[in-house]
């Protein structure tokens, strides 16, 4: 399988962070579009739109109003169409109820945003490397859990 | 009810191709690494419903041939790590004499189409194992370092965590969290 462009979305109620992400995004040596998101309502509305070309890889703040990155989780898991895109949550919480619930509840990765943008690049970096060898390879969808 | 099952991508793949090229009444011999060999030639029309019936499977025909030199490298690692005799000598004296390439060679094509390089790779392919077999089998983790050819449980349980950032046990807790939601 190949991928030409690689979809990611991200919802994030914090300006600065989806204009931080942005950044980060345009600087990686990927071909990718990257669409945003202010909340967990604008995120779902988008998805559950007929005939999207499905993102492959979304980014889920956790804290979000209107509709949380855990509720937003729980929907999109619920529904088939959506089996093959990986969720990777992208929160400041460290706590460790947080990480395994939302593991649990069927995230590929945690991530714990980082205060830097280099150490943000660093880390989407891995993230979408991580994702290529997945999307590409005989690796099991069903144990791709990660902590970064 | 509910029930679990776990499956052999390999051979999966390999019943999957023999099945479509029979049912096109082709005269094929499947070469390993995701080689295959068929008799005739094809032209455009057989060639495109080969593809399309290939792609019901999930299965494409790699055209350029670099991605098919990429697909192989990975296709030897992943039969390796599976393999419980393993190797004698270094991987990558062992992927340059299978592959009949210089190891630099092969390492830099990976490096360029794959956005990691092979020893990542490696590393992401053996820690994906362990969790398939924390998954799905009833070794200890001490057996599955001894399978894996790993020097001890620490430096299995040490690549673990830094690969996936989660412990072996917590890893092995999420999974047994996701069945319990599923029954």
């Amino acid at each position: 399988m190949s991928i030409v462009q690689l979809n990611i979305s991200l919802a994030d109620d914090d300006e600065d962070d989806r204009l931080f992400f942005k950044e980060v995004i345009d600087d990686v040596k990927m071909d990718t579009a990257l669409s945003l998101f202010n909340d967990g309502q604008e995120l779902m509305r988008y998805l559950l739109k007929p005939d999207l070309i499905l993102p492959n890889l979304i980014f889920l703040d956790l804290n979000m109003p209107i509709k949380n990155g855990m509720q937003c989780l729980r929907e999109i898991r619920g529904n088939k169409k959506f089996k093959d895109v990986i969720i990777a949550i992208y929160s400041t919480s460290s706590s460790e109820n947080d990480i395994e619930d939302t593991f649990v509840e069927g995230a590929n990765i945690y991530i714990n945003k980082p205060n830097s943008f280099k150490k943000l690049t660093e880390v989407v970096e891995k993230v979408l490397q991580i994702n290529w060898q997945y999307q590409t390879s005989n690796l099991n969808k069903e144990n791709f859990l990660f902590r970064i | 009810m509910n029930f679990f099952v776990k499956y052999d991508l390999n051979i999966l793949g390999r019943v999957a191709i023999a099945q479509v090229l029979e049912e096109l009444a082709l005269d094929y011999r499947i070469k390993s690494l995701g080689e295959i060999e068929i008799v005739e030639s094809l032209d455009i029309d057989s060639r495109t419903l080969l593809a399309d019936k290939l792609a019901v499977f999930g299965i494409a025909i790699v055209d350029d041939e670099k991605t098919a030199l990429v697909q192989r490298i990975k296709l030897t690692i992943d039969t390796l790590i599976k393999d419980k005799e393993g190797i004698s000598v270094k991987l990558s004296v062992y992927l340059s004499n299978v592959l009949n390439y210089s190891y630099a060679y092969l390492s830099n094509l990976f490096s360029e189409l794959t956005h990691t390089s092979i020893e990542n790779y490696v590393i992401l392919c053996k820690v994906d194992y362990v969790k398939e077999l924390i998954g799905t089998s009833n070794l200890t983790l001490t057996e599955i370092a001894f399978r894996l050819h790993y020097s001890s449980v620490a430096h299995l349980s040490g690549q673990f965590k830094k690969t996936t950032g989660l412990t072996p046990s917590s890893f092995q807790k999420i999974l047994k969290k996701r069945k319990e939601r599923l029954e």
